[in-house]
């Protein structure tokens, strides 16, 4: 995770605004360096204005103020074809009038490679997502995954400095497109491709990125490698939008640097870990993973608080078991436990104390 | 399991394929009732009229009903014979019966076609026939000396046998000199090949100035939000709700001399009061006309190609390093092939055959060959011959198809 350490933005947007109306703002005050190397993603709901900075990176929109720097250099002027910027679209946009292999050789022959050049560069970035027997077939004869490959060999075959990517794993099923991440990933690391990701899927965010940017209401609510993002959110969109999350409201009863002791809404008081909370009294939601809560006081750290908790529903999903459970008022409490050999079997009505460590349980603002 | 070389069977051991064809009888046949009407529709009001036109174009029985005794001379006597004494006899026993049948008018007019006066000749010479007497030779010349012409009995010749391919030839300006070789007519007399050329040439550069107009138009239509293309796409079908006669009539007015468009430029002072410009009754208006009405038919087309044809497309383009007009012309432009194409055959087809605007503001130069076309069979009741120019029309057409077919490939055909 070198890449992320980098503080030479390759890529750098400052200050940048979007407005299409003039009237709301798109994109607000974004700032965000991306280094060379590096594999960002942007997640976020959909109209988070992600796909809009994207565009304007890619040249398609303008920014409405601020500058986006490329190697150094302003590009805001910069029409798209002259950026060198590869890019991966949603519905793959392979010309359907073309080969694939003139498909490929597009971007080449705009640039005046000669024939043999051309040819060469077709073959290599072919070869590269295993698709060498394709040149001469037509879109239309190439499954979903296929056209995925060549699309992303056309994105590459000009040598580009940034390959862009929007959502282009959207449309493939499951499998398929655990796969292409996969395939994605690799082709960053061999090529020391910078990449930055569109999505709105955030598994795919977590198992592909260097870091995430989580977009909503055009700002990036946090910015950092995936397993901060979902062990250590920054504000309760971010711990609600990626991956499953219990939510407890509460005051602030005391607080330390490392420590806050917050009193639920019910009376129970319970440790967390302060994120965005600066005083006593105030207004939090306290947010603790499901499958970091704990049910078996040995599992639990020594004088850790322990709340009381009604069995409502208990799901066999195979690896785990998911259970629902009332918890201080709320019934939607969720833990999640491993299917081991010997796990405690809970029964809907059963009375159980749960608890966790403090570090799991974060107060945030309340949403 | 059932064994893959035996004849399938169902599970109570009938043959597959029968009880396939069982099963889907009735759907069929409903199929079939449901198709019968336009079918039968189709056979009545297109296929018979088309093909009586085309036999009308070869075979005109006219003369050769009303004559059977020059019939029989001709077979007996090859082209180049004497007019002789049996030829007259035959000619005044076929003008015997053309009096009792009352047949000298139709069978006159079919010689006029190719000798003009012979239809008067004709009904003449079989009111007097009985005042003829032997010897012929010498009695019928007497009568009217017309009737030594070597041209008439060329044409009387060629007439009596129903079957004929004159009809085609006059289509083309040509026509038989006495001895019965293909030549071209005088050169005054010259129009149809001419017209065929005029027709051609107008009809391709309507083509392409709707082609142009057109292609703007119909990207904007794909491009817009739906609330405005659909206003747009009104705008553009407004021409089709109104009475053809209105939008061409409305021409007369907007651009005839003392027209709308003529005032304003003097008004303005671009053109002096004596320099009105000519505009109407001539090539122009036509043209004017011709593409106003049918520019929607080029637009459908075009915009039925064009609106699915994501933005997406233009944007790999640009991003790949075409500039705008590379990526228009490499990515875009290829894509809208089947709908200028289609666009392009209609509205081609369509003024190879229009009738009624150039009629009204075509004036003399403006004319072509439908309007021809007409003349023959409303004024000079000369049906073989319009079926003739209408064949070779129709002829011109399914060649045009065929070309099509061969360069662009009749399942690209997008209409809409």
């Amino acid at each position: 995770m070198t890449a992320t350490e980098t503080d030479d933005g390759f890529v750098e947007f400052d200050h940048v605004q979007k407005s299409y109306d003039g009237e709301t703002l798109v994109v607000k005050d974004l700032n965000l360096s991306i280094g060379k190397g590096e594999f960002l993603t942007m997640l976020g709901p959909s109209g988070s204005g992600k796909t809009t900075c994207l565009m304007m990176l890619a040249g398609f929109e303008t920014a409405t103020n601020g500058a986006i720097r490329l190697d150094g250099q302003n590009i805001n002027e910069v029409p798209p074809h002259k950026r060198g910027i590869g890019m991966v679209f949603q519905n793959y946009a392979l010309f359907p009038h073309m080969s694939v292999g003139e498909n490929l050789s597009f971007p080449l022959e705009v640039r005046g490679f000669g024939k043999s050049e051309r040819e060469a560069k077709v073959r290599r970035a072919l070869d590269m997502v295993q698709m060498g027997d394709f040149a001469f077939r037509r879109p239309a004869q190439l499954s979903g995954g296929q056209q995925q490959r060549i699309a992303l060999a056309r994105a590459l075959v000009f040598d580009p400095k940034l390959v862009l990517m929007d959502e282009p794993l959207g449309a493939l099923d499951k499998q398929l497109r655990e796969h292409m991440q996969f395939e994605i990933k690799r082709l960053h690391e061999n090529l020391g491709l910078t990449v930055v990701y569109v999505t709105h899927d955030q598994g795919e965010a977590l198992t592909m990125s260097d870091r995430v940017a989580v977009f909503n209401d055009g700002r990036i609510q946090q910015l950092a490698p995936p397993e901060d993002l979902y062990e250590r959110p920054d504000n309760s969109f971010v711990a609600q939008f990626i991956g499953e999350n219990n939510k407890l409201p509460g005051t602030v009863e005391e607080l330390s640097a490392d420590k806050a002791l917050v009193k639920l809404d019910t009376g129970e008081l319970i440790d967390c870990t302060p994120v965005n909370v600066a005083d006593r009294g105030q207004r939090t939601l306290v947010s603790i993973r499901p499958e970091r809560v704990e049910f078996k006081p040995e599992m639990m750290p020594p004088g850790a608080h322990t709340i009381q908790a009604e069995v409502l529903e208990v799901i066999y999903m195979g690896d785990i078991f998911r259970t629902r459970m009332l918890v201080a008022g709320s019934d939607e409490f969720v833990m999640k436990s491993r299917n081991t050999l010997g796990q405690t079997k809970l029964v809907p009505g059963q009375h159980i104390q749960i608890g966790w460590h403090p570090q799991d349980a974060r107060a945030l603002d309340p949403l | 399991m059932t064994d893959a070389t035996a004849m399938l069977t169902t599970n109570d051991g009938q043959p597959l394929k029968a009880a396939l064809a069982r099963s889907q009888r009735r759907a069929r046949r409903n199929a079939l009732l449901l198709v019968a009407p336009l079918f039968l529709f189709v056979l009545i009001t297109f296929v018979i009229p088309i093909g009586q036109m085309l036999s009308q174009s070869v075979y005109n029985n006219n003369f050769s009903v009303a004559a059977p005794n020059l019939g029989a001379w001709f077979d007996d006597h090859p082209q180049g014979s004497e007019i002789d004494e049996t030829a007259f006899a035959a000619l005044v026993a076929d003008l015997q019966y053309m009096k009792e049948e009352k047949l000298s008018g139709s069978a006159g007019t079919r010689i006029n076609y190719d000798i003009s006066g012979s239809r008067s000749l004709f009904t003449g010479s079989a009111r007097k026939v009985d005042d003829l007497t032997p010897p012929y030779a010498i009695s019928v010349p007497a009568l009217d000396e017309k009737w030594t012409d070597p041209n008439l009995w060329r044409a009387m010749r060629s007439a009596s046998s129903p079957l004929t391919g004159d009809f085609y030839l006059a289509a083309l300006d040509l026509t038989r000199d006495e001895a019965g070789v293909i030549v071209q007519v005088e050169p005054r007399q010259r129009v149809y090949k001419m017209l065929f050329g005029r027709t051609l040439m107008l009809s391709a550069l309507i083509t392409g100035i709707c082609l142009v107009l057109a292609f703007p138009i119909a990207h904007l239509l794909a491009t817009l939000p739906l609330a405005k293309s659909n206003l747009l796409m009104i705008l553009v079908l407004l021409p089709f709700w109104t009475s053809l006669l209105v939008r061409t009539t409305s021409w007369i007015v907007l651009l005839q001399q003392q027209g709308v468009v003529n005032s304003l430029l003097v008004s303005l002072g671009i053109i002096g009061d004596d320099g009105r410009i000519q505009m109407i009754y001539n090539q122009m208006g036509t043209i004017i006309a011709m593409t106003h009405i049918l520019l929607p038919f080029m637009v459908l087309p075009l915009y039925s190609v064009m609106r699915p044809i994501p933005p997406s497309y233009v944007r790999a383009a640009r991003s790949l390093g075409a500039s705008s007009w590379t990526a228009f012309r490499r990515i875009y432009l290829p894509q809208t092939v089947p709908g200028m194409a289609a666009g392009a055959l209609l509205v081609f087809i369509l003024s190879v055959g229009y009738y009624i605007t150039p009629a009204l503001v075509g004036g003399a130069d403006g004319q072509l060959i439908s309007n021809l076309i007409a003349f023959h069979m409303q004024k000079s009741l000369n049906w073989s011959l319009a079926a003739a120019l209408a064949g070779l029309l129709l002829f011109g057409v399914l060649v045009l198809y065929w070309l099509y077919d061969k360069l662009v490939g009749i399942d690209n055909l997008k209409l809409g």
